[in-house]
């Protein structure tokens, strides 16, 4: 569904942030995107929905297609338009919106805009705590109501894929796991694409149907959750597990050799 | 008691334009956060281009009026294409600066044209007095309160409940974000800038009916754009009518209640500014910056 192929993303001209990044959706999968801050993963979603012009980078050399056409120099409306929705990092609800004039925004592009009602209806299924809330100024949520808000938001637009970036940040444990577990069942039964970015490794494994792992602008590991949990690697320092025994100073020499492997 | 009745339906009347140019400020505001410095100046161009295009060219005033709001509309596109446009994603503050560059060049523009010299413009809208408790109140004067409340609650449904408008507020807040959904923030400047134009054109229309066409007064009414919305808040539709109500109520108690020589009239605005900006620096209706960590 969604092909990127050694793309290359500059800032301002020259910082370069993806150097041949390479990555795959299939259709009606959960993609995970995971790696350590800084990785490019943020500025893999914005290469793809459009974004990058507005913070003065730009896609310099390979190509994304989406359903086989190329659409890395659409405009972001346009990529709404095709059915892609990002849901950005930091959730940026309209601060000064209510919560049902957010899911309005998030309803821009449509073109049948007598279901628009009704699918506000399907986001408060999924989201009873915001239809409480449907008045109240988006501003004053709870972070984890925000979060809601942004995926409800991304809903509205009925988006082919939804590329969820950090949907964890800053949230409890327990409303992580219920965010991740709606992901899922928007997957499930919306039909939803998800490319997911995270930082929380264990958790996204546990939704994702196959994962990539970046580090420095570009793809170094891939493969299904099954198969990246029982990678050393991967163990330690994307889960925070270490092999019993193993002597500290050992250690260390081996982190520092998977590290250089990984960068080079 | 007669006295103090026709200073507050002057008052109100002058108010009422005061709150029109305001409108069309709040909404540029509103849309892209950008103080837009030549909003009085729109009052201008809508004044003399109307004049010039009944008086000078012969058309009929419907006509006239007609062409000056499509010339608004195509000046909001324009300002969004030409100046807006290239300065995306650069500071707000070069934005304004811009702005004051715009003022210069309509005002510049206009005196290139038709100088400063007063002229009689041909007033067309019904000017028969109208008698209200015993004070009389030429008809066109009324006209200005009357569409300002009628722009006041088309644009208060349209923040509140229009696709487009909710889009509006949502670039405000947050551009990137708003880019995101699919909301061309193009266009949203396009349609804030040419609204903002077309109120303050009108304006300029009724302005220019109730007096006579004078550069000096209608610029003037366009510097009271600032202790309107100041007083009002930047951001809110309502805040432009009340505040423009105020200051055109105060204004004219204050001019006729206190010796002429004095003056005190033209400088009282922006008393007023100065008082507010001390003790409510939102206004009085002023959305609040929301400071959640
Ligand atoms: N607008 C920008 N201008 C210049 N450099 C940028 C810009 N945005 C990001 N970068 C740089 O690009 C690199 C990758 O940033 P990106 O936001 O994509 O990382 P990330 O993987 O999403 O990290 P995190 O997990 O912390 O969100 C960083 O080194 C960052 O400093
Ligand atoms: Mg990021």
């Amino acid at each position: 569904m969604l092909a990127l192929n050694n793309v290359e993303v500059i800032y301002n001209d020259v910082i370069l942030v993806l150097k041949g990044m390479s990555l795959e959706v299939p259709q009606g999968k959960i993609v995970a995107l995971l790696g350590s801050n800084g990785a490019g993963k943020s500025t893999t979603l914005k290469a793809i929905s459009g974004l990058l012009k507005p913070e003065d980078g730009e896609v310099t050399d390979g190509e994304i297609l989406f359903e086989g056409e190329k659409i890395h120099e659409l405009e972001a409306a346009n990529v709404v338009r095709r059915g892609i929705f990002q849901v950005m990092e930091g959730r940026r609800v309209f601060e000064h919106l209510d919560v049902e004039q957010n899911l309005i925004a998030g309803s821009y592009t449509r073109s049948d805009r007598q279901n628009v009602r009704q699918d506000i209806d399907v986001v408060y299924e999924y989201f009873p705590r915001l239809k409480e809330r449907r008045r109240q100024t988006a501003g004053y949520l709870s972070g984890g109501e925000q979060q809601m808000l942004a995926i409800g938001r991304a809903l509205m637009a009925r988006p082919k894929l939804m590329m969820l970036d950090e949907p964890s940040l800053g949230l409890a444990p327990l409303l992580v796991r219920e965010i991740f577990s709606i992901i899922r069942r928007i997957n499930q039964e919306q039909g939803t694409t998800i490319l997911l970015v995270e930082q929380n490794a264990r958790i996204a494994l546990d939704v994702a149907d196959y994962a990539y792992i970046m580090e420095n602008g570009r793809i170094v590991l891939t493969g299904e959750p099954a198969q990246l949990r029982d990678n050393a690697d991967v163990r330690e320092f994307y889960l925070g597990l270490n092999e019993v025994g193993t002597r500290k100073s050992y250690r260390d020499v081996k982190h520092y050799k998977r590290r250089k492997r990984w960068l080079s | 008691m007669d006295k103090f009745l026709q200073l507050t339906l002057t008052g109100l009347t002058n108010g009422a334009i005061f709150a029109l140019v305001a409108l069309g400020f709040v909404l540029i505001y509103k849309a892209s956060d950008v103080i837009n410095f030549a909003q009085g100046d729109f009052l201008l161009v809508g004044a003399y281009l109307t004049f010039g295009l009944i008086s000078q060219v012969g058309l009929p005033w419907s006509v006239g009026m007609l062409i000056a709001i499509v010339v608004a509309v195509l000046l909001g596109i324009v300002v969004e294409r030409l100046v807006l446009r290239p300065l995306i994603g650069e500071p707000i503050i070069s934005v304004i600066m811009v702005t004051i560059g715009l003022s210069s060049l309509l005002r510049s523009v206009v005196i290139w044209i038709w100088g400063t010299m007063g002229a009689q413009f041909p007033s067309f809208l019904p000017s028969q007095p109208i008698n209200v408790f015993g004070a009389v109140v030429p008809a066109d004067r009324f006209i200005a309160i009357g569409l300002a409340a009628v722009l006041l609650v088309v644009f208060t449904l349209f923040f509140r409940y229009s696709r487009e408008g909710i889009a509006m507020r949502a670039t405000a807040d947050d551009q990137q974000a708003a880019l995101s959904m699919g909301i061309s923030v193009q266009k949203i400047f396009a349609i804030a800038w040419s609204i903002a134009a077309v109120t303050a054109v009108l304006a300029g229309i009724i302005v220019a009916n109730i007096t006579e066409l004078s550069f000096f007064a209608v610029s003037s009414i366009g510097l009271h754009v600032f202790p309107v919305v100041i007083l009002g808040g930047l951001d809110s539709i309502p805040g432009a009518i009340i505040g423009g109500l105020i200051i055109g109520l105060l204004e004219s108690y204050v001019g006729g209640y206190t010796p002429s020589a004095l003056a005190l009239r033209t400088v009282f605005p922006f008393i007023v500014l100065i008082i507010i900006l001390m003790i409510k620096p939102y206004g009085l209706f002023g959305e609040e910056r929301i400071e959640r960590v």
